[in-house]
């Protein structure tokens, strides 16, 4: 594994496209997270909220993308993580994550990262500062 | 109204990194890496412990703000900010709490939609901020409505 320094502006992370999202992930985040907003598990509560069906909890796709950075713990950490909810996660949905370097500065690398669904729109964008050491 | 609110904060409350949570966490976001929950894993790295994914604060109790009495429903999260000193540490003691930072209306697609901005902080024993975490929270006229009844 090359150190996440060596990246160069333009490159990627190695991008991880996730499982079709189901119920039971969503059920699991709102046990795990706290958040038991209905909208997230249950098909009526979506439904009278005007919402074709349950979706999934914003922070379970900002919490999905985080693990592109997990295996460079040794090397540093996520200094700061800012993010832009663009569209909703609908169960079945094939989302893909994505992180590229946009810029490299002393101990930190700016990086553009987004989750894309399977139509090619972003659902979350945002940016991550990796802080190393 | 919710303009009234800002600058209000809630008391601290304790929380602690606790380890069967922050694996159960990192379970459900798919980020099983042993750096989370594996105890060997922990003490040869760099921080010689477990530490927390970035997003875990999401679990945190951070007290409640008087006055400020959002319902659990209709609300949308637009964006969310976390910013770390250093990563959590599984075991650690956090104190936390929220603060309402801003409240503007902008006209949307909805109608005049309210922007809530809270912000958190996560303090270590001795009072050091080891994280802080924007949420901004998207209110629509018709839950505004019922909220200012």
């Amino acid at each position: 594994m090359s150190t996440v320094a060596e990246l160069q502006v333009g490159e990627l992370l190695k991008e991880i496209q996730l499982k079709p999202v189901s119920r039971l992930d969503l059920i699991k985040y709102a046990g795990a997270s706290g958040d038991f907003n209905p909208i997230h598990t249950i098909d009526d509560e979506a439904e009278k909220a005007g919402l074709p069906g349950i979706i999934a909890h914003g922070m379970w796709t900002m919490g999905n993308l985080a693990k592109l950075f997990t295996e460079y713990y040794e090397d540093g950490f996520i200094q700061d993580y800012s993010i832009r909810f663009k569209g909703m996660v609908f169960l079945t949905d094939v989302i893909t994550l994505k992180a590229t370097l946009k810029e490299k500065q002393e101990h930190k690398l700016r990086f553009n990262v987004q989750a894309v669904n399977q139509q090619g729109n972003d659902v979350l964008k945002g940016e991550v500062v990796f802080y190393y050491y | 109204m919710l303009k009234e609110q800002i600058g209000k904060q809630s008391d601290k409350v304790k929380n602690v990194v606790e380890r069967g949570a922050v694996k159960k966490f990192a379970e459900a976001i798919g980020d099983l890496h042993p750096i989370f929950f594996d105890e060997d894993t922990g003490r040869l790295s760099r921080y010689k412990n477990n530490i927390a994914p970035p997003t875990f604060p999401r679990v945190f109790d951070y007290g409640a703000i008087e006055g400020l009495n959002l319902p659990n429903k209709g609300l949308i999260h637009g964006e969310q900010t976390f910013h770390y000193v250093r990563p959590l540490l599984v075991g650690e003691e956090v104190y936390c709490y929220s603060i309402v930072k801003k409240y503007f209306e902008k006209k949307g697609n909805f109608g005049q939609m309210g922007f809530l901005v809270l912000e958190s902080f996560g303090e270590d024993s001795k009072g050091t901020t080891v994280f802080s975490s924007t949420s901004t929270i998207v209110i629509s006229e018709a839950v505004r409505k019922v909220l200012n009844r």
